[in-house]
């Protein structure tokens, strides 16, 4: 990549102590986004999407930490910042969607005023403009009547309006970056095709990069440049989406498309993974998908891959060295 | 054509939403119901599946329960193997069709008492109906059943809590079999579930369908998953069938606006570029539905018919669509 990246993840662990233990719920995360890349995290549930969101926010629940690695924000570190210092970059420099609309909205406070406080917050602007800013958001986001509705509350919106009032107050400050945390999980079909292509025509306009957590891989297709999927915490392949659908190189991911029901072809019988995803205190040694995994041999119980080339994507796969590379059963 | 084994003519159910009395009176509030489910008809055969599709508030998991008689239907009849299921009538008889009916529901978390062995939940119909003589012969009856949805009979003596989302939801399909029904009722079996988990609960559903002969009725907001799934499909909007037609037709060449639409708006895990036409406007607030055909204000090709009469469901080219513009031929 020729300009610089946005964000870096590099090594990042996440640990939460407990007493039976120090669980690892993120182990050995790296990426990076480039200025105004979608980048899709996908994965099933406890793969640790959400985790990684938080993190990068600055947001782990206690007692959840950091354990090593860093997190870089256009080259300057964000994960060791003093609670003071982050809340200033959130909402700032990085923006927020969260799953569920009406628990990240305010019940109590007009959208107007949390899109102005918001905006107050972040930009030196006096109340006249933030109001006419926070109009313009509303308008920009496809809420009809917004110098109207921006006096309502959240309740008087709808599910789809509402995650699009939340999408304007991720965009308030003109963040750089935008963690979309499973942002039309809670949506219908129908309200969730808007809501995606809004999400992705207002980045581009604003010149945001986006982080976008989703388990629903059809999304991810849609929407994205590059995609990372992840399993038991780790990443398992990552690269440009096209590729990683298309031609992936882990038998996870593989497998994980399979599993899809397509829309433009029948088959009487899904491709399945075996099993489930391994729980955060019992994950196997070596590669952490080799109890499910149909190819794999004992280097693969023994020792973890990193993340190798495996042509155009990076998969942590002892297969991509091998010489039988893994292709999805027919 | 052979008789089918559910037949669903006109069913209907209105939920009272009114405000309290003392509110009426004080504050001159009219009563007001909800039309959940609003006439809706369909039949299915032996051993097929019909899917209900539709948007959250479209009714389609109120037609479920009315199915299996967890509501009592406002107005129109169920019809199981050719005798009727209202229970005011013939309790007794009632009572046996029954057990060859069961239902699964959608959050696995949610269905099973969490005080429960696994023992006691799936034991609970044999039980109830009186299908297994004994301790032991319940036991080892409980244990086939999870054998059968790929559990392991050692399993009976665990507490919920102690498996997967996957996992749970075979415990459901366990209990739902138990009285070895004939129809499945599934409430969007699958939603809460991971995709390769939903691959392996939709495998064990299709296998047990050959294996036993069930009938299903599904109901899923996933058109995929419908697709996979299903023999028929039948599309809801605001408590009405708009469309409903063999897989292959509706998939292939969908009548309704809002079929198209559905269609339309599912992410395309391929990249084949096909354009998108994202559907404006919401799902009205069923409280106080469009008149005229509900999808009206929605619709592209509505004009003031469309406003104004309620399209009903007719045949048209072997699909069953309720809309104006297609009778028309103007679409």
């Amino acid at each position: 990549m020729s300009t610089a990246p946005l964000l870096q993840v590099q090594n990042l662990r996440v640990e939460f102590p407990t007493r039976r233990g120090t669980l690892l719920a993120l182990d050995d995360i790296s990426f990076d986004i480039a200025p105004g890349e979608i980048l899709g995290v996908v994965g099933e549930s406890g793969a640790g999407k959400s985790l990684t969101g938080s993190a990068i926010i600055g947001l782990l629940e206690p007692p959840g930490r950091i354990a090593s690695g860093q997190i870089l924000l256009g080259g300057q570190r964000i994960d060791n910042l003093p609670h003071e210092q982050m809340r200033a970059i959130r909402g700032r420099k990085i923006g927020a969607i969260f799953q569920d609309p009406l628990t990240s909205l305010n019940p109590l406070y007009t959208v107007g005023r949390q899109l102005t406080e918001t905006i107050q917050t972040h930009l030196k602007v006096g109340n006249e403009e933030a109001r006419q800013r926070a109009i313009r958001l509303l308008q920009e986001t496809g809420i009809p009547a917004a110098e109207h509705r921006i006096d309502q509350y959240p309740h008087q919106f709808s599910g789809g309006m509402r995650q699009r009032v939340v999408i304007a107050l991720a965009l308030a400050a003109e963040p750089q970056l935008i963690v979309a945390d499973e942002p039309t999980t809670a949506l219908d079909v129908s309200i969730q095709a808007q809501i995606i292509s809004l999400l992705k025509r207002l980045c581009k306009d604003h010149g945001a990069a986006v982080m976008l957590v989703t388990h629903d891989m059809g999304v991810i297709a849609e929407t994205c440049d590059r995609v990372a999927v992840l399993y038991a915490g780790r990443v398992a392949e990552i690269g440009p989406v096209g590729d990683v659908i298309h031609h992936s190189s882990h038998p996870y991911t593989s497998g994980l498309m399979g599993s899809i029901p397509a829309m433009d072809e029948e088959r009487e019988r899904l491709l399945q993974i075996d099993g489930s995803m391994p729980r955060l205190n019992a994950i196997p040694r070596g590669c952490a998908f080799n109890p499910r995994c149909p190819q794999a041999h004992d280097r693969c119980r023994s020792d973890r891959p990193e993340l190798l080339d495996a042509g155009a994507t990076r998969a942590a796969c002892w297969l991509v060295q091998s010489p039988q590379s893994p292709k999805a059963p027919a | 054509m052979n008789k089918p084994l559910v037949q669903v003519t006109d069913l209907a159910k209105t939920f009272d939403v009114s405000a309290p009395w003392l509110n009426r009176v004080v504050e001159r509030k009219p009563r007001q119901f909800v039309h959940a489910v609003d006439g809706v008809s369909f039949s299915i055969q032996r051993g097929k599946t019909l899917a209900l599709v539709g948007e959250s508030g479209c009714g389609k998991s109120t037609v479920a329960r009315l199915l299996v008689g967890l509501y009592q239907p406002t107005r129109g009849d169920v019809q199981f193997d050719g005798q009727p299921t209202d229970a005011k009538q013939n309790p007794a008889a009632v009572r046996t069709l029954r057990r060859r009916m069961q239902m699964i529901f959608q959050d696995p978390y949610a269905s099973l008492n969490p005080r429960w062995k696994v023992l006691d939940i799936v034991g609970e119909p044999l039980r109830e109906h009186g299908l297994a003589a004994g301790a032991e012969a319940l036991r080892a009856k409980v244990g086939e059943l999870l054998l059968q949805v790929g559990l392991a009979a050692a399993d009976t003596e665990k507490f919920p809590h102690q498996f997967s989302g996957g996992q749970r939801q075979r415990i459901s399909i366990a209990r739902a079999l138990a009285t070895q029904p004939e129809f499945l009722v599934c409430d969007e079996p699958t939603s809460a579930l991971d995709v390769s988990v939903q691959a392996q609960v939709l495998n064990i559903m299709k296998d047990l369908q050959k294996a036993q002969g069930l009938t299903y009725l599904f109901i899923s907001h996933n058109l995929a998953v419908v697709r996979h799934v299903s023999d028929q499909v039948g599309v809801m909007y605001l408590g009405r069938l708009v469309e409903l037609a063999d897989k292959a037709d509706l998939f292939n060449r969908p009548q309704h606006p809002y079929t198209r639409m559905l269609l339309d708006a599912i992410p395309d895990i391929h990249m084949s570029g096909r354009a998108r036409t994202p559907v404006q406007g919401e799902v009205p607030n069923p409280l106080n539905p469009p008149t005229g055909c509900a999808f009206h204000p929605r619709c592209p090709h509505a004009n003031l018919r469309c406003a104004q009469e309620r399209p009903v469901l007719t045949d048209f080219k072997g699909i069953q669509v309720a809309c104006h513009a297609v009778q028309e031929a103007r679409i």
